[in-house]
């Protein structure tokens, strides 16, 4: 089997950029105004994996100590960027942080302690990472939905509360759906891995030279540990959100309400 | 018998403006109490204070003489029942709605027995409007808040509505109405003016 993993060379990185002058080419001929966007994107994906590339060397060879400190930079970028888009919710920001790390923490805690995975950087680090950002865009996913669906439903939840329903029976609804809207991508990427395509971490394993069966083991661990991230940063984020959508009164919160008069 | 509401000296913020500013008022405890004045000038906020769906920034608002706060807010909305301007139907039928007093209820507010195992949803918008009621009385409240409860109806629906308020209030509950019809205004037993 070849080993491609240390083939690639910057000349060959180089000539992999005649496939960006083509998406900027076509983005050019359709007029869809992406070729700023495509020269951005190709700039920042270079010097951020550079960057990584560079720390993940450091780390790796024997300063194992700074894993906790990297994983800890992953879940602030992820916080700042799942924050940001859920910030019509109040804190959204601490949601965020408390549904990624909650995510990171339980699943890699699980996968340490049962020694599936070993307790090294090597493994950490990835597998933190994947868990990080699926985690992310589940929190911003239940997030905004969340608020959505109890600002148009407004007049629903009202009519519940003013029965003397609590806040978390009035919101049950829409609550379980925006949980099931934030697990379903990773539920429906889990059913058709390997027909549709083969995900990252076996697709790597496989460039690398690994055998196809020691390949797929570590993305069933991969997925079944993305399904539990994404399970656990659902539940967290859509119980702080609900929390914080409404008053410990049991009042929705004037902004997601809007009295007409 | 004492006031069952008062507002004292209360504000309500809105976005930008006050939408409520210095407002004070009683309401008895019997009969129907008419909450009138032109549109925007908060007679749905006020109405919504008095089951703690909202709060004043500033003031107060009593319930039997006691700040609405100080009572266990789920216990205060058992007692004081609030249905809203469009009926609100909860999925499932007519009697999943209502609850277990079902056909004595739909029966006191106008409904035929055979409507408890309709589906809630295919009611029309005055039986919706009823079976609100219905669920509301199946709490067995002490007051009843109703905001401009016949606008979204037609007028013979809303002439059955109307005499199930008066019959209500008649019956001894305490009932809060806010309406834009005059008529409705006049056949109150007292008017709240609110705004200019």
């Amino acid at each position: 089997m070849n080993d491609l993993s240390g083939r690639i060379s910057w000349a060959d990185v180089g000539l992999a950029l005649l496939l960006v002058a083509v998406s900027m080419v076509i983005s050019r001929m359709r007029r869809t105004g992406l070729e700023r966007d495509i020269a951005v994107a190709t700039f920042r994906s270079f010097a951020q994996l550079l960057a990584i590339g560079y720390v993940l060397d450091f780390v790796l060879g024997g300063n194992s100590a700074l894993t906790p400190l990297v994983l800890l930079v992953m879940v602030g970028t992820a916080t700042l960027t799942s924050g940001g888009r859920g910030k019509r919710v109040p804190g959204a920001y601490w949601i965020a942080a408390i549904s990624v790390s909650v995510a990171a923490g339980g699943t890699l805690g699980v996968l340490l302690l049962l020694g599936i995975v070993p307790a090294a950087p090597r493994a950490a680090i990835p597998l933190g990472s994947m868990i990080i950002s699926n985690a992310m865009n589940t929190a911003s996913l239940v997030m905004s939905r969340l608020r959505d669906d109890l600002g148009a439903h407004r007049r629903e939840v009202e009519a519940h509360l003013s029965l003397g329903e609590t806040s978390a029976e009035a919101s049950a609804p829409w609550h379980r759906r925006a949980v099931r809207n934030g697990m379903l991508p990773i539920v429906d990427q889990t059913k058709v891995v390997g027909l549709v395509a083969l995900p990252g971490a076996m697709t790597g394993m496989l460039l690398a030279g690994a055998s196809a069966t020691s390949a797929i083991r570590l993305q069933l661990v991969v997925m079944y540990m993305l399904l539990g991230g994404n399970a656990f940063a659902a539940l967290v984020a859509g119980k702080l959100t609900v929390t914080r959508l409404f008053t410990a009164d049991h009042q929705l919160i004037r902004s997601v309400r809007r009295v007409d008069s | 018998m004492g006031d069952r509401f008062e507002y004292r000296n209360v504000r309500v913020d809105g976005d930008s403006a006050p939408i409520i500013q210095a407002f004070s008022a009683r309401i008895p405890a019997d009969g129907l109490t008419a909450m009138v004045g032109a549109s925007g000038s908060g007679k749905t906020t006020l109405l919504r204070l008095l089951n703690r769906l909202d709060d004043p920034d500033a003031g107060e608002v009593l319930f039997e003489g006691r700040d609405v706060r100080s009572y266990d807010v789920l216990e205060l909305r058992r007692r004081v029942q609030y249905v809203g301007q469009v009926p609100v139907t909860f999925p499932g039928t007519v009697a999943d709605n209502v609850g277990a007093e079902t056909p004595h209820l739909l029966a006191r507010v106008g409904l035929g027995a055979e409507l408890a195992g309709r589906d809630a949803d295919r009611l029309s918008v005055g039986e919706a409007q009823r079976m609100c009621l219905a669920r509301a009385l199946a709490r067995h409240p002490e007051c009843l808040l109703l905001d401009e409860p016949t606008s979204p109806l037609d007028t013979a629906s809303k002439a059955g509505v109307e005499a199930l308020v008066r019959s209500l209030a008649d019956e001894g509950l305490t009932v809060v109405m806010v309406t834009h019809d005059p008529s409705q205004a006049e056949s109150a037993d007292r008017l709240l003016r609110v705004g200019g």
